[in-house]
Parts: structure tokens; sequence; C-alpha cells
């Protein structure tokens, strides 16, 4: 038998159902690669019991032929997600041990389709970083290496845990949010899938917030396949999330091998950055060319606003998350540190529960939405927001089904080589960002390699609720490509 | 729009007159099942913190859905205040730090409320009336209460009020005088209370409100305001803006200037107190709740709701004095509390004749029934004569089978003992005497004993009135008045 954590969704879900193997064996080949797989630092609690019940109760509807569709699939789930019973902390100090008496909508449907957790998956302190390196448990190593080098790799962030988790095969997908990038840029950087659905795709209730109007859960996965899949049970309308959209739930696995023939890719020439690595920009050729080799079209559009989206979304996600966070005061639930007063209580608290990250960004938003300040800062940010919108819009209606992008300026850097300065680290979500201000649905796939052996992507951009055609680009793009696994060497 | 404006009473001081100009934030508490975000109940008086849900607490992830049902209220509330309904509303948070409320922000609504400007129009003293403009109403959260007095060392909180639905309903600064004032909040309660949108009960906080006074030369600009917070009583309101007024205009008739603070009144020294001054005041940084999308609903919902709105106290008073014949005074008296007016309606409905009762039923609810209520501290609702008694009384005057006077006594009857009021009159013969025959035998065994009556009477007519009296007495007062003078005048030939 083949090594059971090294099979696709897919395959496992085809496994399951021919009784070749159980969900408990699929399980406990997991449980042992995340305990050989420690040093990694992927996941910040592992539920080895749970993950065992859930196996050997979808086993036993598996073998009275019920069962849904994720029925015995193994999954990580990003510490964001509240997980009834099973401790959720945001990965911040600020919530310590806090075991939440409520399941998130989308974790609950990913269980209602049978699915098995193993454990809670590591990332930025309140999904705020690009490396996994603000994490209250400290970074996520990357199971990719330069080719030669032990230099210790991040995975990107937020999701750095589900990122990683996936490419080194201790989970079979993850659950992630990507706010700015979170999904994707981490993809790209361990050459899983990462889906970034559209915003009100998927619900936001008993997921900790970071910024409201931009998080979105997405799945991240082994394939294009794998990842439509995830979604299917994850996206749906939830009355308890008001911006949730009420729009039924395709079968997205259903558009994967469907022909792109005629479709028009938007190629977006602001996307050309001055001093882009020469492999970048030969990846997104080469990506280009495989989608037209399928029958697509090429065509070069202009999103003329896209070099003020990085500063924009610097400003609404901080002053979302600073009245978002305002609510770990230290008196209802997680760490408390006392003081004399009130006031003290509230200071000695955040102080010393937030990182330096989180702290940073909740004072430039308080900054952004202060009197005085508001007009300058928050109002002409939403501005550009509008702009950003308006420039997408402009480009699918002149037929563009979908746009292709590098999906980072970069492949992984090393662990502790972006920490000085955090507009440097802020600049890897360069690409990414302006789908979250516009609250389109992004793909990211892995695409190939860098000089050193690191794996880069390409990102899909689609549009509102046409997640459909980015699963099928997505595919091309990875029968084009070949998949990638990390050596393991952990 | 101050065109409208009542001059109010001005205030006499050392350099001369001033008049007072007031504002008022008034929040009403929602009458809604649960709360504004939550599924959690409202109801009042629960253990602490047994009416809060996960989204009350703010716990992480958890998101507002906006309760319909007080939507549909605060719609109704504007639509009874003559108001602008925005078909398109905005939902912001409104961030402060304390530990009443757990989000870290209230949910209200800053730039765009769901409802615009409308008008009050408040009865005064002596039958006149003033219109106080409405600038806004819009929704938003109530906080937790901060429990002080359950440990020496620490504060508790219930979260019970947390999250329920609040209509803050600003005035225009239309208001000149404590009286105009009090009229105002007695009549928006009376509003609010008609609409069932408020329960309007004062004690339990239900209805509260912040009062801005400034004080100016008459015809002057306007002079820097102080904010006296979270009046719970209508008199405490009065006697807030009394001393407040006096306060401000000895500050700068002393040659000092006004700080724009907000102020407590204490009613126990009947003053205000500083609290918290601007340079304290907190920069709320307002900004649209991401997890709430605006506000939407048609003008064919808003149409609905208006059709469906019940009769508010301005249009009764018109419909009593236009259909009944009451005086406006009356009226006004009668549809001031709604209790009072659904009173006063289902006497009305008993009456054997509306047309030729409903008047005096005005009268009896008014002067006897109120009077009486009033006397040994009832209110309207534990009313022991019920509205069937009281019209049964007054049928009984109206169709003269009872004298005024004999109605009084049968009240007091019906008050005491109870019992229905037409068996009252035949089983205690009370009623009146009507038959000729009866009467005629009275007077005349009067007149034969009385022979030295009889010729001082014919000497001076205005002396009949002792045969009258005698009559009366003899009859147990139950003989009809107008048939005793008759009958004397033509017996006695005067």
């Amino acid at each position: 038998m083949t090594d059971l954590t090294s099979l696709t969704i897919a395959e496992a879900r085809e496994g399951l159902a021919s009784k070749s193997f159980t969900s408990l064996e699929l399980t406990d080949a997991h449980l042992g690669a995340m305990e050989a797989a420690r040093s990694l630092n992927a996941f910040v609690l592992e539920t080895p019991d749970q993950a065992r019940a859930m196996a050997r109760a979808i086993d036993a509807k598996i073998a009275k032929g019920e069962g849904g569709p994720l029925a015995g699939i193994p999954l990580g789930i990003k510490d964001l997600f509240a997980t009834k019973d099973v401790r959720t902390t945001a990965c911040s100090k600020i919530l310590g041990n806090f075991v939440p008496p409520y399941e998130s909508t989308v974790t609950s449907q990913l269980w209602r389709d049978g699915a098995v957790m193993l454990g809670k998956l590591n990332n930025d302190e309140f999904a705020m970083g690009s490396s996994n390196e603000t994490s209250c448990f400290g970074p996520v190593v990357n199971p990719w290496r330069r080719e030669g080098s032990n230099t210790t790799l991040v995975p990107g962030g937020s999701s750095g845990g589900s990122a990683s988790a996936v490419a080194a095969l201790l989970c079979m997908g993850a659950t992630a949010t990507d706010t700015g990038g979170s999904i994707r840029q981490p993809a790209a950087f361990t050459a899983t899938v990462g889906v970034k659905p559209t915003y009100g795709r998927c619900s936001r209730w008993g997921i900790v917030a970071f910024a409201s109007s931009l998080d979105q859960a997405g799945p991240i996965a082994r394939t294009v396949r794998d990842s439509a899949i995830l979604m299917r049970s994850m996206a749906g309308h939830d009355p308890k999330d008001t911006t949730s959209v009420d729009i039924a739930v395709p079968d997205y696995e259903a558009a994967i091998g469907r022909s792109v023939k005629g479709m028009k890719i938007g190629i977006p020439k602001e996307y050309r950055l001055d001093g882009m690595p020469a492999e970048i920009e030969k990846l997104w050729t080469e990506g280009a060319a495989w989608l037209k080799a399928a029958g697509a079209e090429l065509v070069e559009v202009s999103l003329p606003h896209t070099k003020y989206a990085l500063p924009a979304y610097y400003i609404v996600a901080p002053a979302e998350a600073s009245s978002n966070l305002a609510r770990y005061d230290g008196v209802r639930y997680g760490l408390r540190v006392p003081g004399r007063s009130i006031g003290e209580l509230y200071e000695n608290t955040r102080a010393e529960g937030f990182g330096d990250e989180v702290r940073r960004r909740v004072m430039i938003g308080t900054y952004v939405l202060s009197a005085g300040y508001y007009d300058a800062y928050y109002l002409r940010a939403q501005k550009v927001r509008t702009l950003i919108k308006k420039d997408f819009e402009n480009c699918f209606a002149k037929g563009v089904n979908a746009i292709l992008t590098p999906a980072t300026p970069s492949a992984a850097f090393g662990v502790g080589e972006k920490g000085a300065d955090p507009v440097e680290m802020y600049l890897n979500d360069i690409f990414t960002v302006t789908v979250n201000m516009a609250g389109l649905p992004g793909i990211a796939v892995p695409a190939g390699k860098d000089a050193q052996g690191l794996p880069l992507g390409l990102q899909l951009i689609g549009r509102p609720f046409d997640e459909e055609t980015l699963f099928s680009l997505g595919e091309i793009v990875e029968q084009a490509a070949g998949r990638f696994t990390p050596p393991r060497w952990w | 729009m101050n065109v409208s404006v009542k001059p109010g009473k001005l205030i006499k001081g050392q350099t001369g007159d001033w008049e007072v100009v007031i504002g008022m934030e008034v929040h009403a508490q929602v009458t809604s099942k649960s709360k504004l975000f939550s599924g959690a109940s409202t109801e009042f008086g629960g253990e602490p913190n047994s009416h809060v849900s996960l989204v009350d607490a703010a716990m992480p992830g958890m998101l507002p859905v906006i309760n319909e049902e007080c939507v549909r209220q605060a719609v109704r509330t504007g639509l009874g205040l003559n108001a602008k309904i925005n078909l398109r509303s905005v939902f912001d948070r409104k961030n402060y730090f304390y530990p009443d409320s757990p989000q870290g922000y209230q949910i209200s609504q800053y730039k765009s409320p769901i409802v615009g400007e409308g008008e009050v129009v408040v009865e005064l003293d002596g039958g006149k009336t003033a219109t106080i403009g409405i600038e806004r109403l819009h929704l938003e959260q109530d906080a937790g209460k901060l429990l002080h007095d359950q440990s020496p060392t620490m504060s508790y909180v219930d979260f019970n009020r947390c999250g329920v639905a609040l209509m803050e309903i600003v005035s225009k600064p239309d208001i000149r005088d404590a009286e105009q004032a009090k009229a105002y909040v007695t009549k928006l309660r009376s509003i609010l209370r008609y609409l069932g949108t408020c329960d309007g009960d004062m004690e339990k906080g239900s209805l509260r409100a912040d009062v801005n006074v400034s004080v100016r030369k008459p015809g002057g600009p306007l002079g820097t305001r102080c904010e006296i917070k979270n009046m719970n009583s209508i008199n405490f309101i009065g006697q807030a803006i009394e001393y407040e007024a006096r306060r401000q205009i000895e500050i700068i008739e002393d040659g000092g200037t006004i700080d724009q603070e907000t102020r407590l009144f204490d009613p126990n020294k009947g003053e205000t107190r500083s609290m918290r001054s601007k340079e304290e005041a907190h920069d709320y940084r307002y900004f649209p709740d991401p997890d709430l999308l605006p506000l939407e609903f048609t003008q064919d919902y808003v149409d609905d709701l208006k059709a469906h709105l019940p009769e508010l106290p301005d249009q009764k008073k018109a419909r009593f004095i236009e259909s009944l014949g009451l005086s406006s005074y009356d009226a006004g008296v009668l549809v001031a509390e709604r209790e009072s007016a659904v009173f006063y309606e289902t006497v009305l409905e008993d009456l054997a004749d509306k047309g030729r009762d409903g008047k005096l039923a005005a009268n009896w609810v008014i002067n006897e029934l109120f009077g009486r209520l009033n006397k040994e501290g009832h209110g309207i609702v534990d009313s022991p004569v019920s509205p069937a008694q009281l019209a049964a009384i007054v049928s009984l005057i109206g169709e003269g089978t009872i004298s005024g006077k004999i109605a009084k006594d049968l009240f007091e009857i019906v008050w005491t003992e109870g019992g229905d009021p037409r068996e009252l009159v035949e089983t205690r013969g009370m009623k009146q005497v009507t038959d000729l025959g009866a009467i005629e035998k009275v007077v005349d065994d009067i007149i034969a004993a009385n022979p030295d009556k009889v010729a001082q009477a014919k000497a001076k007519p205005q002396l009949a009135g002792w045969f009258v009296g005698q009559v009366m007495k003899q009859s147990g007062g139950k003989a009809n008045p107008q048939a005793v003078n008759d009958l004397l005048k033509a017996k006695l030939g005067i």
C-alpha cells in the first residue's frame, strides 16, 4: 500500500469508498506524520483522540453506505476558526486557553460532510503577518528548502501552518483565511493550491475577525481538484453572517476539465513591477502560454489603481482590526493581567497579550480613524477601494473571464530575514491585496520553481462568484506545470 | 424650522432677561422580544447575565444580525413623529473602552440614521401648544450595567441589558423652558406608548433623556451648552433645567464663561454637577460597521406600516372634539395617557346613546373617576370602577333614571362595593321619581301643612325654594327636580 498521506483527497475518497482502507487508518497515518513533523511547528494543537473518534464514527457511516462528500478525510483547521470544546487562540497570547462553546459555520459544514479534524494549525497572530512569524507559538517552518541549503524558510502567512501542513503531507487539506493574501501567498510559498473565495461566499461566523470587510475563509489543498472539493463544503449562505450571500453553491469539482476555449484572460500591465525577478516574469509568461494553448485568448488589461491598493489596504485593514480587537480586554475571557483600575487592567492585559505586529496595526488603525485624520486616511482609502473595484469591473465588462498574475513577488524567504522593516513584509501582498479590496475570488496554483528550487505560484482572479472558472483554468496550469512535493528532511 | 418655536418663560437676571435654549436626546428602549443584533431576551429583571447571547458577550468570531422587529418599531416611531423615513441607513461603530461594552464599541447610527426630520406638537398650560422639531431618530445598542456594590474590591457587570435596542430621538434646540421640556417628554412618551414601540417606563430606565441646556439674551447668539445626562424622571428634567439655567446665568453675569461639559443631576440636592469636560470627551472613531450591510427597505414597506399605525393622541383628540363635542381641554386630558383614552373609549362603546352622553361620560371620567383615582393614588388600570360600570352610571343619568346627585352616591357604592349599577338603582330604590301623581301628593301635603309659608311664598316667589327642599327631602332626593318646580309654581300660583 502506498503511503496514505501522499494521497490526494480525490484519491482517498475513492479508497475509502472502495474500502481499500478506513478513515481510521487514514487518520492514524496523518497523526503519525504530524508527530514526526513537529519540528515544522505547523500544528499548535493536535487532537488525536477527537480525530480517531470522528474517524471511527465516519467509518461506521461509510460501512452503511452513508457519509458526506468529505467522509473520512482528515483535515487541519487554522486556529482562527472557533472549534467547539477545542482550544482556539488565533495564535495570540491574549486568548490564552480560550475554549469556545461554539463551532464556526465553515468547520461545522466540514464535519457535516464527514471530514475528520486532526488539530489546530499555526498562523500569524490574529492573521496579521505574511510569514507566520508573528504567532505566539513561534514561526512555522516551510518544508521547502533552497537546494543545497539548510536555511529555515518561512511558509508565508498568515495561513502558514495550513500551507506547511498540507505541503508536508500532515493533513489532506486545511482551512485557511485570507484578508490580504493569507491563503494565496503561503500556498505559493509551499507549492500548494490556495483559494480565496468571493467575499460573502463563505460564512465568517465563528472565525476570529481581523478585518471584517476583507476576511474570507478558503481551502488550502495539494491539487486544484482537492481545493474544489473542499470549497463545496465550506461555501454557502449563513443567516448568522449577513455579509454572506444567498447564492447556490455549485459543484466546483465539475468545473475541472471544462473547456476554456475562447475565454479571455487578462494580463494586467500594472502588475509588471520594476525590479521584478526575471524568473517571476518568465513564470507568468509561461502560465499565459499554457492557457493560450488550452484555447484561451490573452488580452492585455489595465488596472490603473493597482499601485494604491497596498497603502489603502494598510489603512482599511488596521482600522477594522483596531475595532475588532477591542473586545480582547481581559474582562470576559482569555488573558487577564490585573491592574489597580479598569484602565490599568486594559493596558496591562493588552500590552502583554498582543504581539508587536498586532499592536502596530491596532495603533495604525486607531490613528487613521481618529478625529481629524479619518477623512485624510480612512475615507480616502475607501475611495481608493471603490476605484480598485471599478478597475476590475471595467475589465470584466470588456469580456475578460479571469486575470492572470504572479501570486507573489518572490519565493519563500528565510525566517528572520524580513523582520526589521514592516513595509518590506507588507510588500509580499502586492499582487494579492487588490483581490480582497475588490471582494473577488482568487486562486494560487503552483506553476514552477525558482533558480534555487523553491516553488513559485501563479494567481488567477475571477469575476464575483465565478470560482468555477478559476478551477477550470487553475487545473490547466496545474497540468502543465506538474505537481511539486518537497523532499522530506524533517 | 425655528419659525414655530414658542417663546418660553424668560429668567430674570441682574442684567435683564435671559432665554433658555434646550435640546434633548431621548433614549427609548424599543419594545421587542429580542435584542437589536442577537436572539437574547430583552425581559426586564432576569438574574444577572441570564439574557446574554454569544454575540452580546462579544465572543471571538460572533457577528451581529439585525432584528427586523426593531427596524419595524423604529420606522413606526418615525411615522408617529411625522418624520422622514430613510430607506437606506448605515450602522456605525462607536469605539470606546468600558466594561459595560463587551465589543469595545457600540453599534449605532452616525451619519445615516433610519429616521430624519420630524416634529411633535406639545400641549402647554392654558391650552397653548408648541411645535418641537425632531432632528433624527437612530437605532443603537444599550450597554450593560456595572454593579459596584457586590464586593468591596471588585466591580461586577450584568450584560442582560447589553445589546437591547434603543431609539435615540434627538430634538432640535426648539425647547425654551422647563415647562416645554416636560411637555415634550410627556408627549413623546405618550406617542411611543400609543404606538407600542416603547413602554415609556422611566423608573425601569426604558425612557431616559440627555438634556442640553444653554442660555442667551433673547434673540442673541446661542450660548455654550451643557449636557445633563441620563434623566429618568420628567419632574427631575424640569428641576434640572431650572437649576442649570440659573447656574449658567450666574456664571455669565459674574463675568465668567460656560465650559462645554457633561453634567449629572442630583435629585437629592436639586443641583447639577460636572461629570466630564469637553477635553475629557472620547474620540469615538466612528466608522461604518463592516459586519453589517447598509439597512435598506422599500417605500412599500413604510407605506404598509403607515397604513396600520394606531390612532395617535393628536388625531384622537381632534376626533373627540369634532364628533363628541368635547372641549379641547377635556379631549387633551383624555388622550394624554393611552390607558385613559382606552378607558374612555371603552366607556363610549358601552353607552346606550353615545351622541347624547359622550360628553357627560368625558366629564365623569375626568372629574369623578380621575379625581377619585388621584385621591386614592390608583392608576387608571387599577380602577375599581370598570368602563362598563361607568357607562351604566352615565347612561342612567342620560336617560333620566337617576339625577346627577344620586349618580354620585351610586358611583360611591360601585367604587366601594362593586355591582351592576342598574341593579343597584332598582334594589336600593335610587330611581328618580317622575310619577307626577306621587310628587303631587307630597307637594299637596306640604302646602297643606304650611299655610304660613304659602303666604310668604306668594308674596316673595323666591321663597318657593323652601318648598323644593322639603319635597326633595321627603322624596329622599329621588323626585325629579324639574317636575317638582313645575308643580310648585302651578300650585302656589307664582
